[in-house]
């Protein structure tokens, strides 16, 4: 099975370990991600406003590449997802926003074809939790990791229709399957401060320390999550226990872990 | 209501696609709000105060720029009024004046520390440069 | 050639401030056949009348046009008018000049254009007219009424005092419905049961009610005054006739985790059971899906126990057929479903509980008899916080709640809180209230008196999000009025989730072919001068399966719609409708299309001598209406595909002549 892949432009720097290891698990997984040539980032947020075009043009052409190609997209950043799909759902639905968009295109119209999935939404649509439980050679026995979903992967869920936006369980399901104990706590949900981080840092603080306060307080040993602001505003704000990206966790399971971390 | 405001309002409509009139006054939004405590403007003032007409202060407020854009508010609001997307319009009508930009590229280096993922650096200045 | 009176109405100006309506009637003057044409202010009333049925005589009319309402309104009243006038009822043809066009335009020119092409096309048809006579059709003298719950009851009740007998469909074990599992009732707090159980009992014993229990209606045939209804007894294994409710089965049963929906599963019962103490019938009943004996033919404990008997672990459904002259719907409701509404954390707190569930944990009969405890701990709250309008109110675009306001959960709130506070003054209550809606008689008074004197905290703002943490759930809130996002530590929070018509009320609709509105509640004839009545002739409706209602509203609606079924049933004979299809045998060619399309079973086919021209016999088959049974829906005239049905009053060349007056 192949897909066509948006990493995006924290997994190409900052947040190499979730895109290399999304990879790989995929890989033993019997799926391959082909990434899109030559694809820009899509901005980290989507901007609401119905007379932002220019701000999107480089989702909707990551998704007209995916569509050329025949294949589904894959994301596995929370922000990217949130772009992308969104953007997709205004072409789909906003007919003056799809033909401003399509009179910047070159060749055919585009008016939200494309499938995307999210990674965890391809684990669990496509692949399976049955075949990531046979292919899980290290199970996390023991473990007890919370899954910290944020804001991007659930709403608005009219469009992400990922899951139950109020009582998620997609990746603790995941968590479930390579063996390892899901915690489940209230603030999973909630937002970490985002990019509010550069103009109020405290704000941010806050906001992250609700969060993994309220994971440590449930037992957690480990949070994983699936963004890269996330991970960084939790681990900033002074989070006790571990942050790791859902992908990292994922690969030591199926033993596809380096040793060596960087 | 004069013919500006009037217009302000329009347009604050037409760009967010929210209809105010929808909002049952429950606020449902405000109580969701995680940034709750750093606005001076809550989710339900800004769908009050465009909805009639009383735009300025929003314009001049700091809590545009407070906004976490989680869309919590737009999740949980009964009506489906999503205030975020009034709170954009707004920020966007803000920044998009002259001059009036947020952050600018010279600010950065101060701001950011070498862990920093670059999504909170675009997304900042998607959120506060035009 | 027809001689045909116009008579254009004014509406006072509903129709005439859009409408020239001098100009209607002289145009018209122009038509065909058209001998007289006036115009009148309001033509329903007796001096407009008594103009038509002068014009009649003066002017030896053979059929009326009145430019008027919707035929809904007062073609009866125009039918009548001409038959007093000597003329046959069905010359009469009404234009809708008001609802089709003078409500739906702005300017008089296009309004009058319209209403004169209206006026047209009705002259056109009845030109075609030809005088109807209905047929007769005898009446079932009994009822049949769906649902068991207090609507269903009273209605009962009330057509078995008038000397009719009734048969009560309830699809549960018992009768009794959902007020059988409430506590207290607004606004006097007498107890649900203390008033509930004696009219139950009442049920069990009037002779003139036969009660269906865990039953359910399957097929409905027929029409007004003769509907036949085919009713499935579920088996309960149990033979009613035999059981005598002693409950030694319920005792000994050695299967206890079976999930007590009476107490919306917040404690257990055993595989066989009696609801509760005053269950009517107060008859045991085998769940299936739980018993032993059933699924694996280990057990029998019950059949051991039983001195009576009455133990039939083969018993089958049973299919009964009935016949009825009118059907009483009454469904009821049900609380919506929480799982959209996870922000109150309803599916990850146990302290998280809806308002019927409050219910049943403040009922000496439920399963903390009676004592307020918190469902995880058995602990007693302290705080509690009741949300109102949890689904209700939303946006018609919104996929998870309701768009309408419920109407019951102001009160219900109210008297949970003032309950609380007066049974347990050290609890302190929170309501979150977006508006209080208490209009009603002695309402208002005693949400004031739980604010007032009983000191129950109302704070106007919706929750926003419930997080459980620990033993406590912290409630965000807004408070609007002091311009403050709240955080409060509570023990147990109350969900007041919106009322939707039951699950069974859709297919039954249709079963009925009775209208509904997008939120599957029943639809009635008028919204509010005939509140009780289904458009569908002999269908009724009684308490919330025609909207959310109360306690006393639901009870009122009840005798009103039994009073209606009593005139009914009260006739001998129904005047049915002329306007029934009917074949033309000679054009006829036999192949079924018209009685595979009949929704009301009234085509049959016949084999039918014909003489030829050349003096021979042939039989044929052909098709046959049964008038009394026929509605005049029409499905049958296009399906016919060599045209030889037809609708009488509704012709196919009289719809022509309409459309071509219409399009000249």
């Amino acid at each position: 099975m192949k897909f066509s892949y948006f990493p995006g432009c924290t997994l190409k720097n900052k947040a190499k370990d979730l895109d290399n290891y999304a990879r790989k698990c995929a890989e033993v997984l019997g799926v391959t991600l082909e990434e899109i040539e030559n694809w820009q980032c899509c901005g980290g947020v989507f901007t609401t406003a119905k007379d932002e075009v220019a701000t999107k043009l480089s989702s909707v052409r990551i998704l007209k590449d995916a569509l050329k190609k025949e294949q589904a997209l894959v994301t596995v950043c929370s922000a990217c997802h949130n772009v992308v799909k969104q953007t997709n759902y205004a072409m789909q639905n906003d007919k003056e926003f799809a033909g401003k968009v399509n009179r910047y295109m070159a060749e055919d119209e585009y008016n939200g074809e494309t499938q995307i999935y999210h990674y965890l939404e391809l684990i669990r649509d496509v692949i399976g939790y049955d075949k990531v439980k046979e292919c899980t050679v290290n199970p996390l026995a023991g473990k007890k990791i919370a899954a910290y979903y944020g804001c991007l992967l659930l709403r608005p869920n009219s469009v992400m229709r990922m899951d139950d936006p109020e009582n998620p369980s997609i990746i603790e399901d995941l968590i479930r399957a390579i063996g390892a104990e899901a915690v489940v706590y209230p603030y999973r949900n909630e937002c970490c401060g985002g990019y509010v981080r550069l103009e109020d840092a405290k704000l941010s603080d806050k906001k992250s320390n609700a969060v993994s306060e309220s994971a440590k307080k449930a037992g957690a040993d480990v949070i994983v999550t699936a963004c890269p602001l996330c991970k960084y505003n939790l681990e900033k704000s002074g989070c006790e226990i571990p942050v790791v990206y859902i992908t990292e966790l994922l690969a030591e399971a199926l033993g596809v872990k380096e040793d060596t971390n960087e | 209501m004069s013919n500006s405001k009037k217009y302000l309002q329009e347009e604050l409509i037409r760009i967010s696609g929210v209809n105010p009139k929808k909002c049952m006054r429950c606020g449902k939004c405000t109580a969701t709000c995680p940034a709750y405590d750093e606005m001076e403007y809550h989710p339900h003032q800004f769908v009050y105060m465009i909805e009639s007409g009383d735009i300025e202060p929003l314009l001049e407020s700091e809590s545009l720029y407070k906004c976490l854009t989680c869309f919590a508010c737009v999740e949980r609001c009964p009506r489906g009024v999503e205030p975020a997307k009034l709170v954009e319009a707004v920020r966007l009508a803000a920044i998009r004046k002259q001059g009036n930009n947020r952050l600018t590229a010279n600010d950065i280096p101060e701001l950011i520390d070498e862990d920093m993922p670059q999504q909170a650096i675009v997304s900042a200045f998607r959120k506060y440069t035009k | 050639m027809q001689r045909i009176g116009v008579f254009v109405c004014w509406c006072g100006t509903n129709i005439a401030g859009t409408v020239d309506v001098v100009a209607v009637a002289e145009a018209l003057k122009k038509e065909p056949g058209v001998v007289f044409s006036d115009n009148y202010q309001y033509m329903c009333s007796q001096a407009g009348q008594d103009l038509i049925k002068a014009a009649v005589k003066e002017h030896n009319l053979t059929g009326i046009v009145v430019c008027s309402c919707s035929p809904r309104m007062h073609e009866a009243t125009f039918r009548k008018t001409a038959a007093a006038a000597g003329l046959n009822p069905y010359m009469v043809e009404i234009a809708n000049i008001r609802e089709q066009c003078s409500w739906v335009h702005k300017d008089v020119p296009t309004g009058t254009e319209k209403a004169i092409i209206l006026g047209k096309a009705a002259v056109a048809k009845v030109n075609l007219n030809v005088p109807l006579t209905p047929g007769e059709s005898p009446v079932t003298k009994r009822a049949l009424v769906i649902g068991g719950g207090i609507a269903g009851i009273q209605t009962a009740l009330d057509i078995a005092d008038a000397g009719f007998e009734v048969d009560i469909v309830e699809k549960k074990p018992t009768i009794g419905g959902k007020m059988a599992q409430l506590d207290k009732t607004f606004p006097t707090l007498d107890c649900a049961a203390c008033i509930l159980t004696p009219k139950m009992v009442d049920v069990a014993q009037n002779e003139k009610i036969r009660i269906f229990s865990y039953s359910e209606v399957t097929e409905v045939k027929g029409f007004v005054g003769n509907f036949d209804v085919t009713i499935k007894k579920k088996a309960r294994y149990v033979k009613e006739e035999l059981c005598t409710g002693c409950g030694a089965c319920t005792e000994k049963c050695p299967m206890k985790k079976v999930p007590n929906d009476f107490n919306l599963n917040m404690d257990t019962k055993r595989a066989i059971y009696i609801p509760f103490a005053q269950a009517v019938p107060k008859v045991a009943t085998i769940d299936a899906d739980y018993c032993n004996m059933l699924k694996n033919g280990k057990c029998g404990v019950c059949s051991k126990v039983c001195a009576a008997g009455a133990i039939d672990y083969t018993q089958k459904d049973e299919f009964i057929s009935e016949k009825y002259g009118a059907i009483v719907v009454a469904t009821g409701f049900n609380p919506i479903s929480m799982d959209k509404f996870d922000e109150f954390a309803y599916n990850q707190s146990k302290d998280v509980i809806t308002s019927l569930e409050f219910e049943r944990l403040t009922n000496a009969a439920g399963p903390t008899a009676g004592k307020l405890l918190r469902p995880s701990d058995g602990k007693h709250p302290e705080k509690i916080v009741f949300v109102q309008c949890v689904g209700s109110r939303c946006d018609a675009c919104n996929e998870k709640g309701k768009e309408y306001c419920s109407k019951i959960c102001c009160m219900y709130t109210a008297k949970h809180a003032m309950l609380t506070r007066d049974k347990y003054p050290d609890t302190d209550v929170t309501v979150f209230y977006i508006d209080v809606r208490t209009p009603g008689k002695n309402f208002d008074e005693f949400y004031r008196r739980a604010v007032e004197e009983y000191g129950v905290h109302y704070i106007k703002g919706m929750v926003g999000k419930v997080i459980p943490d620990g033993d406590k759930l912290i409630v965000q809130a807004s408070d609007l009025i002091a311009g403050k996002q709240l955080k409060i530590d509570a023990d147990l929070v109350v969900l007041a989730a919106a009322i939707e018509p039951d699950k069974s009320a859709r297919p039954l609709a249709t079963m009925l072919t009775a209208s509904m509105d997008t939120n599957d509640f029943f639809t009635e004839a008028h919204p509010k001068l005939r509140p009780v009545e289904s458009p569908t002739a002999g269908v009724f409706l009684s308490g919330a399966c025609q909207g959310p209602k109360d306690i006393p509203e639901t009870v009122a609606q009840a005798g009103a719609a039994a009073s209606k079924v009593i005139g009914l049933l009260a006739k001998d004979k129904l005047t049915g409708n002329p306007c029934v299809a009917q074949s033309n045998e000679m054009m006829c060619n036999g192949c079924s299309t018209c009685e595979r399309v009949c929704p009301y079973g009234a085509i049959t086919y016949e084999d039918k001598e014909f003489r030829m021209p050349d003096r021979s016999t042939l039989i044929r088959r052909v098709a046959s209406v049964n008038p009394a049974v026929c509605q005049g829906c029409g499905c049958c005239t296009v399906a016919c595909p060599s045209g030889a049905m037809d609708l009488k009053g509704f012709a196919s060349e009289q719809i022509i002549a309409e459309v071509d007056a219409i399009c000249k």
